[in-house]
Parts: structure tokens; C-alpha cells; sequence
């Protein structure tokens, strides 16, 4: 029932073909992030912006009621395959006005091996983004998680409610506005509890 | 019907199923977390589960928190295989700030990453025996659970929850008992993983109770985002270490089992098979620390000393350390500005830390993507119209960590 694979990938027997990484021949991407990055700038022109690399990860940035068109785009288009949602998080940068959170997408390619980040940024007073719960079950949780402490109401998702805090609070607390307790403070007795 | 009848809450007649609460504490959820199952008979119909009974904040707390003092955070994600967390970080550390560790320092962390995902796997493994009625191994495996914690204890003083490395490399060099402690363990262990899977593998009630409980197909373990151990029972062959190779992996030789209708069995039989290839690496590495000679032998960190404390002595008579030293303990070194992801392949799967640093001295934003958390989404779709006893294998066969799960 089980079987092993060599870790070379230039040995690939295939029991799954859908899985296995059919074209790659060695450990070398064969999608670049040059073709990515003309792929999506064919098909939404300038709606795709800020292409950047760091620390080697592709990472680049759409307005928000685009995303799910983003994402089907990678997910269906048959040579860029990004099929598998590594991460969904949020960020929150106060000083940002009119795009105070981001939500970042981590896509991976499974058969190429490629990487890239996604991000949309919204505007906090109305923080919706489309969900992606349905094309990507792994968001299902994620976006709760997101909702919970950043407060991203994604439009669709089929249960956006708490997940790890209690469902009474009425506040998200990983935004910046609520800071950890000041290291400095002198109003507390540490003679006990001393820091 | 007469006004005689004692008049039942509205909807009690038609209700045609159970409902059950299985947790949050109950002994076979190995954790804190809730399932709210509905059952028909004894047939699950629908379940929900319920997590952050244990939620800790990690990710707020380590905005306030220079880069040395988050890893004792991140022991705490996965505590079954806690060295593996923390490289996982020390690894995201060094890509942000471009450290370049010594060969010696990744075949060292080779070394104990891989001890950990035995010893995680281990438990997880004899848990799943235990669920399905047999104590035995359970307890069989334990001493070597227990050795593999010395090794631990020999090099970095703790057990459970280790703290173990540095930014660079280690705190202090590997001591020689700490070589002899992983050599006893090297030529027993074999012998007794061997042992243990005599016990199950071909065991007529374990197969019973295991095999065909809780399939996924590949296509839905991919896009439930299942990694690790999960996604290789279901038959793809993803593995973060020949995927995105970290710490040296990429000299090692070793093969990735793979499974085919990721169920139970496939699950544990691949993680079996995954403490076999462990072994193995950890011989290849360990031979190849022994060929450190002189000097060499002697590495056991890079040279950062902006991240990486100095020796005490140094720190009493050198200036240059003792300024380093003040500033690290103090958390006053400001670091690159950059966002890193990376990832390891943990003990349960891709344990990935998102790091955005805006040049301060903390973090500006930590994400943990813990597999755990990811994976047990699944449960529901999983466990459907399965029998309540066989949801509870699942549950240890998913291997949830409670707190990894929270973060």
C-alpha cells in the first residue's frame, strides 16, 4: 500500500499523475516568475501591480474586488496550476489611509514547485473581500481566523463567525490600535511580579 | 391527542438524531477542543468542531518581542516535536537577516529535527494504537521517547517544551554525552520501531479498525491544504525538505513513503515508514559531523553577533561582547526591513512563519501557518458517516496538537 519515491525528483515513477510533478526534470522551476508576471499582466493589464521579489518569493497585489479573479486565473490557467493555498492572513498598517489591511495570499504550485504572495489591500471602514472558501476549502478556517482578529468581512464565506476567541468580543484584537502592555510602565507594584 | 399529553418542546418528536459533545476535555480528544457530532444511531451525520480553548496570542505577543525571545512562542505550536518549530524559526530568522550557517550547525539541526519528528511520530503513532484498543505499544515506545528527551536535556537542558538553538547555530557544542546518548539510540531504536510495527501493522483488529476509516482523496487533501505525513498517506508526494530543501537537506538521501487512499492505516504506515527514513538520515548526518576534524569539529554557530550572545567570558573581559551582549539582552538591535516566508516540513506537516519586519526591533507582523489548524477543517468531511468510534481514531490519526492548533 506504500509505496517511496526517491527524493531526486529526476526519478518520478507515477502512481498519480494529477500530483506528481509531470514536467518538471530536475529541482529547477520550470515556471518563471518573468512568465507569471507576463501572464497576468496579459490578462488584467495594469490591474496587477507592485510585482516585486523578496527574499526570492513573487509578490504582487491586486484591488480587492479582483481577487477571486486573480485567483482562478492561477488556479485554472493550465501552466501557471497554483492549486494548493499555502496561508491567508491579514496585516494591518494604520498609517496606510484608504488601505489599511491587507490580505496576503500564499499560493504554491505544486507540480512546478513555485511559490508567490498575493495581496489586496482594503479599506477598514469597509473591509470586505470576496471569499475564497470556494475555491480553496483550506481558506474556510483561515478567513475565520482572519475575520477574528482582524475583522475582514469576506463577502460569501459560508460560516464567518470567531473561531479562536470567545464570540461575545466585540473588537479584533490584532490590530495595531490595540497595543501589548507598555514593558515601561511604573504604575504596578513588581515587587512580586517584578519584570 | 388530549390536553393530557405532557406537551414536549417544539421540534423534540421529529428530531430524529443525537447530539453529542465530544470534548473539549474528554481523554480520546488528546487535547482541548470540542466536536460537536450528530449522530444517527452511532453513525455520524455532521460534526462541528470547536477550537481556541488554549488560544495564547502568540502572534500579538511577538510584535513586542525581539527575534531571540519568540522562540520559546514557538515551542509551544507543536509540543510533541518542539525542535522542529524551533529551527523552523531560527531558519526564517537567518533568511532575514542573511545569515549563512556552517555545514556542521545544519547537519547538528538535521540531527534534531529529525529526533523530534521520531519522537512525534512515535506518539501519534502508538496513540492511534491506543484508540484502536492496544495499550501495549504505547508504552513499549515510550522509553524511546524518553531517550530521545535526554538527548535533548544533554544538549540544551530542557525536555518538553526546548528552546534548543540559537540564530547562527547552537547555544554550545554538542557534549560527547550527548553523541553517546544518540549512538544507544541509533542501534536500539531500529530494533524496537521494528518491534512495534509487529505489533500493529499486520495486526488483524488494527487493520480492521484502521483501514478504509477517514479516507481523502488527493485532489481534497490538496485543497484542504493538507501537508506533511496527511497529504503523503493521500498519495502526493510533497515534501518541504526535497521541495524547498533548508538546514542541508539537499545532502541527505532519503525517500519520501507515500500512501494511496489516505485512510487510517495509510497514515500510520507512512509514518512508520517516515521514522525509518529518519533514522537514516540521521546516520548520514551523523557521519558527517564525525568528519569534522580539529577546528571544524569545534563549530556550533555562525558568526553573528549582532543576534547571536557571546560567550560569558568573553562578555567579562572583551568590550566588543559586552556591548553585544547588553544590546541583545536588551533587544536593541533593529533588523533589516524584508518579508520572509519559510517554511519546514514539521512533524504534522508544512509549518510555515510569515515574517514582516518594518526595520524595528520586533516583528511588525508573525504569521504561524500551523498545519494543524489547517488540516482538522477536514475532520467534518472526513468523519462524515463513519461509525463514533471510528472519528475518534481520525482524531489521533490526524495527529491534532491542541496547541498547535491555537497558536
Amino acid at each position: 500500500m506504500v509505496s517511496a519515491t526517491k527524493n531526486s525528483w529526476k526519478a518520478t515513477e507515477s502512481n498519480n499523475p494529477e500530483t506528481r510533478p509531470a514536467k518538471s526534470q530536475s529541482i529547477k522551476m520550470s515556471l518563471t516568475y518573468d512568465h507569471i508576471k507576463s501572464k497576468l499582466t496579459e490578462k488584467f493589464s495594469d490591474q496587477v501591480t507592485n510585482f516585486e521579489e523578496l527574499y526570492g518569493m513573487l509578490s504582487f497585489e491586486a484591488p480587492k474586488e479582483m481577487n477571486l479573479k486573480v485567483m482562478q486565473f492561477l488556479f485554472d490557467e493550465p501552466d501557471l496550476n497554483f492549486r494548493f493555498l499555502t496561508d491567508l492572513t491579514s496585516v494591518h498598517y494604520p498609517d496606510n489611509a484608504g488601505r489599511e489591511l491587507a490580505v496576503v495570499y500564499h499560493l504554491h504550485n505544486l507540480v512546478d514547485n513555485v511559490r508567490v504572495r498575493f495581496k489586496v489591500f482594503t479599506d477598514i471602514n469597509s473591509p470586505d473581500v470576496f471569499t475564497a472558501a470556494n475555491l480553496f476549502s483550506a481558506a474556510n478556517w483561515m478567513e475565520r481566523e482572519t475575520y477574528d482578529f482582524y475583522g475582514i468581512n469576506f463577502i460569501g464565506h459560508p460560516n464567518l463567525k470567531r473561531i479562536l476567541n470567545v464570540d461575545e468580543m466585540d473588537y479584533f484584537p490584532m490590530r495595531k490600535e490595540f497595543p501589548l502592555e507598555d514593558q515601561t510602565r511604573i504604575d504596578k507594584d513588581d515587587d512580586m511580579f517584578g519584570r | 391527542m388530549s390536553e393530557h399529553h405532557i406537551k414536549l418542546p417544539e421540534g423534540s418528536i421529529e428530531k430524529q438524531t443525537t447530539t453529542l459533545n465530544l470534548g473539549p476535555t474528554h481523554p480520546a480528544t488528546h487535547g482541548v477542543f470540542q466536536n460537536i457530532l450528530e449522530l444517527d444511531g452511532e453513525r455520524i451525520v455532521s460534526a462541528e468542531q470547536t477550537v481556541g480553548y488554549i488560544h495564547r496570542a502568540f502572534e500579538k505577543i511577538a510584535e513586542r518581542r525581539p527575534l531571540y525571545q519568540i522562540t520559546p512562542l514557538t515551542d509551544r505550536l507543536n509540543y510533541c516535536s518542539a525542535p522542529i518549530n524551533n529551527m523552523g524559526w531560527h531558519i526564517t530568522c537567518e533568511k532575514l537577516l542573511n545569515v549563512k550557517t556552517p555545514k556542521r550547525v545544519d547537519y547538528l539541526r538535521i540531527i534534531i529535527m529529525e529526533l523530534a519528528r521520531i519522537s512525534d511520530h512515535l506518539i501519534c503513532n502508538s496513540i492511534v494504537g491506543v484508540d484502536t484498543g492496544a495499550f501495549t505499544g504505547f508504552v513499549y515506545v515510550m522509553q524511546y521517547r524518553e531517550l530521545i528527551y535526554e538527548i535533548y536535556e544533554e544538549i540544551c537542558g530542557s525536555r518538553l517544551t526546548t528552546n534548543i538553538g540559537r540564530i547562527g547555530g547552537f547555544e554550545r557544542n554538542f557534549t560527547n554525552a550527548a553523541f553517546q546518548k544518540l549512538e544507544k539510540f541509533l542501534n536500539e531504536y531500529p530494533a524496537v520501531l521494528k518491534e512495534f510495527e509487529n505489533l500493529f501493522t499486520r495486526n488483524r483488529i488494527f487493520m480492521e479498525r484502521t483501514m478504509g476509516v477517514g479516507p481523502i482523496s488527493a485532489e481534497r487533501a490538496i485543497n484542504f491544504g493538507f501537508t506533511g505525513p496527511n497529504l503523503r498517506a493521500a498519495g502526493v508526494d510533497y515534501d518541504v525538505r526535497v521541495h524547498s530543501p533548508y538546514s542541508s537537506y539537499e545532502d541527505m538521501d532519503f525517500e519520501i513513503p507515500v500512501g494511496s487512499t489516505g485512510d487510517c492505516y495509510d497514515r500510520f504506515l507512512v509514518r512508520n515508514q517516515e521514522m525509518y527514513q529518519s533514522i537514516s538520515i540521521i546516520r548520514q548526518a551523523y557521519q558527517k559531523v564525525q568528519e569534522f576534524k580539529g577546528a571544524e569539529a569545534e563549530i556550533f554557530h555562525a558568526d553573528v553577533p549582532e543576534y547571536y550572545l557571546p560567550e560569558k567570558k568573553d562578555v567579562y573581559t572583551k568590550m566588543e561582547a559586552l556591548i553585544w551582549h547588553f544590546k541583545i539582552v536588551m533587544g536593541e538591535i533593529d533588523m533589516p526591513k524584508g518579508e520572509v516566508y519559510n517554511s519546514v516540513e514539521g512533524a504534522n506537516g508544512e509549518l510555515g512563519f510569515y515574517l514582516i519586519s518594518d526595520g524595528g526591533r520586533a516583528p511588525y507582523r508573525l504569521h504561524f501557518r500551523r498545519p494543524c489548524f489547517i488540516y482538522y477543517q477536514a475532520y467534518e468531511e472526513m468523519s462524515r458517516g463513519s461509525m463514533l468510534s471510528d472519528a475518534i481514531i481520525l482524531m489521533s490519526s490526524l495527529n491534532l496538537i491542541a496547541g498547535e492548533m491555537d497558536g
